[in-house]
């Protein structure tokens, strides 16, 4: 049993290193990088449900949307929040107010590593309108 | 998921109560098919069917408005324009000659002023769609709130057996990316991608918003009526009472829903003079 010192400092070192992204997180005090979106150009501040909510299901709430509209033949939406009636339309209520798509949807999306294929066929609005 | 179930019921009732508007609630006949081929096509009371009324009487032989009908269709829509290659070509209202349009009714020595003439073709919205049945992802189906044979591009798997089923030749499929083909891309209406079928969808868009169809819009003079056919009162259903009119291939049981008339064009004369001059300045 000699090189005990060598082998066991070698092991600590090791470790150390194995483990320093965790370290690094744990003692920094910056927080994790979060995309910022841009909110809409057009000031307007109230979505057709709350933030937290769009955030969350927007996927769905656009799937149901679509439904309804290619489907059945329905065009309103009636917002439980607002009260308002909304064109459920992609193209024309959404990015009427996100008009930055590369600002708003992709980062996000680029974020998440998610790659909807919304824009295949959709026409995203012109940059710099 | 509690929120968005919410909101599709209370959109549901929504529906439910707007169709029961009209009167009461009009308790529909069991077979979503309709009657089988053969019976009488009796209309359902209360329920909408969309169609569309081609009168031929007031083209020319080669109208320019047949050219402005497509156009305006292509713009609405952004079809793309392949040009002369008949391969990629997509089509959802086009132009033939008349004999070829109407190929099973076999005219001989027809009409002088229906020989070669340009007829307008679309998707016939078929009451009974060969497409619909075949389709294994119900991309394509028969809307029942307003008999349109809709497309859902978001579930079109590209497998073209609706554009096998189809004896009109209403349906394309998108061989390659139709982008780079659509000269000035329309902002309000998606464009279709590569793998995708599409065909005309009785611009469905502008019906919700209470327009007529692009090409019907495109029309001066009532060349193309549009309207509910199961209405008595409907612009399309008064025509239809007053002139001779076909339809492509009826013997096939498809029930097609654009009607041709074909009376003779001098019938207009007590009507517009002025449509029967250039009439007659065409075929000299």
């Amino acid at each position: 049993m000699h090189d005990v010192g060598k082998i066991a400092g070698g092991l600590v070192v090791f470790l150390a290193l194995a483990t320093s992204p965790l370290w690094y997180n744990a003692l920094s005090a910056s927080p994790p990088s979060v995309p910022k979106l841009e909110l809409p150009p057009n000031g307007s501040t109230q979505c057709v449900e709350t933030a937290e909510y769009m955030r969350a299901n927007h996927m769905q709430l656009l799937n149901q949307w679509r439904d309804e509209v290619v489907r059945v033949g329905l065009r309103d939406y009636h917002s439980t929040l607002t009260g308002k009636t909304y064109e459920m339309s992609l193209t024309r209520t959404c990015m009427d107010c996100h008009s930055n798509k590369a600002e708003f949807c992709d980062r996000c999306h680029n974020y998440l590593a998610v790659d909807p294929y919304c824009w295949n066929c959709h026409v995203a609005p012109k940059e710099g309108q | 998921m509690d929120a968005s179930r919410r909101g599709f019921l209370k959109l549901a009732g929504v529906t439910v109560v707007s169709a029961a508007g009209g009167g009461a609630l009009v308790v529909r006949p069991s077979s979503a098919e309709g009657p089988a081929y053969g019976e009488a096509e009796v209309p359902q009371a209360g329920t909408k069917r969309l169609a569309m009324v081609v009168d031929l009487r007031k083209f020319t032989k080669n109208d320019e408005l047949v050219t402005r009908c497509i156009k305006a269709c292509r713009q609405a829509h952004n079809v793309p324009d392949f040009g002369d290659d008949r391969k990629n070509a997509v089509k959802w209202i086009w132009a033939e000659s008349f004999e070829t349009a109407f190929v099973s009714q076999e005219f001989h020595y027809l009409r002088a002023d229906l020989e070669g003439k340009q007829t307008l073709l679309l998707c016939n919205h078929c009451t009974n769609p060969p497409c619909v049945r075949v389709c294994p992802t119900q991309a394509t189906f028969k809307r029942s709130s307003d008999g349109i044979v809709m497309m859902d591009w978001h579930r079109c798997i590209g497998c073209r057996y609706c554009v096998v089923a189809c004896p009109y030749g209403s349906r394309s499929f998108n061989w390659t990316d139709p982008r780079p083909h659509i000269a000035d891309v329309n902002p309000d209406f998606p464009t279709r991608m590569r793998g995708v079928v599409e065909k005309c969808t009785f611009c469905d868009e502008r019906i919700r918003s209470g327009q007529q169809p692009a090409c019907v819009e495109a029309c001066t003079n009532d060349e193309l009526i549009f309207g509910d056919i199961n209405d008595p009162e409907s612009k399309v259903r008064q025509v239809l009472g007053e002139h001779m009119a076909i339809r492509r291939k009826p013997d096939l049981g498809t029930r097609p829903e654009v009607y041709y008339i074909i009376d003779d064009p001098r019938t207009l004369m007590e009507v517009a003079p002025a449509a029967v001059v250039s009439e007659e300045d065409d075929h000299a």
